[in-house]
């Protein structure tokens, strides 16, 4: 079961610079277990400490943004492909709710 | 210090106040390591909202991709604040996710100046920039910021 997992410019000081790792799992949650487990430190950018996604990271499987077909529960398949984006957010006013 | 066409300027300045008072937002690629911005594409502002920018998920996913096949980077992400100064809020530091990135700021509280101002942000420092403008009539003049309308420019220079 091999992902490609494409790392944002900002979390590759986790991969030694790669811009795209191999991973495997069959649902997002396991894919960051696995990511985590050979660079540590990466899942905990991404998920908070209640499981759940951080609000302002984007993750795409394949075409389809997570958040649409389960979140952390999302089904991965052999040669998936996920892409890890950082929203880019901001404003003048102050943020509410969680922060990343 | 950011160079930037007068053009690509005009442009951002155009977006902003068609937008406002929601906050506008939007990249301007280049090659990749050049630190040139030279392919402007306005971005969705997702929230819809006079305080808050956060571009389209799909819609950041195709552009970032469109980059990466065109060998580009965002060189320049910028957005405005419809009531306030061109100065990154909290939330702007905060959420600040692209370290090699201009964050340029547009102001347009005010309805005849726009008030236009970059800065670098990583790991939560804000460094400000003077942005050089460059293009057709112009002597290139550094700044720090400077005031645009429809009939004049102003710059304000500071030694």
């Amino acid at each position: 079961m091999a992902i490609d997992v494409r790392i944002p410019t900002i979390l590759r000081s986790y991969t030694g610079g790669a811009k795209s790792v191999e991973a495997s799992g069959d649902t997002l949650a396991a894919l960051f277990a696995d990511l985590d487990a050979r660079y540590p430190g990466l899942r905990a950018r991404l998920v908070t400490e209640d499981g759940s996604l951080h609000r302002f990271v984007n993750v795409y499987i394949n075409d389809e943004d997570v958040r649409f077909i389960g979140a952390m529960d999302a089904k991965l398949s052999d040669g998936d492909t996920v892409t890890i984006l950082p929203a880019v957010a901001g404003g003048a006013g102050p943020l509410t709710g969680q922060r990343r | 210090m950011l160079r930037i066409d007068r053009e690509i300027v005009d442009a951002i300045v155009a977006h902003a106040r068609r937008d406002h008072p929601d906050e506008a937002c939007g990249v301007v690629a280049g090659p990749a390591g050049s630190d040139r911005p030279v392919r402007h594409i306005p971005m969705t502002n997702a929230e819809r909202s006079p305080t808050f920018y956060r571009f389209d998920s799909m819609e950041q996913l195709r552009v970032w991709r469109e980059m990466e096949d065109r060998n580009e980077e965002p060189v320049v992400i910028y957005h405005s604040h419809t009531a306030t100064e061109a100065y990154p809020s909290r939330t702007d530091i905060n959420l600040a996710s692209e370290p090699g990135a201009h964050y340029l700021l547009v102001s347009t509280r005010d309805p005849e100046v726009t008030e236009i101002r970059s800065f670098r942000i990583v790991d939560g420092v804000v460094t400000e920039e003077p942005v050089q403008i460059v293009g057709a009539d112009a002597t290139a003049v550094q700044s720090y910021k400077f005031g645009h309308s429809p009939t004049r420019l102003d710059y304000e220079c500071r030694a």
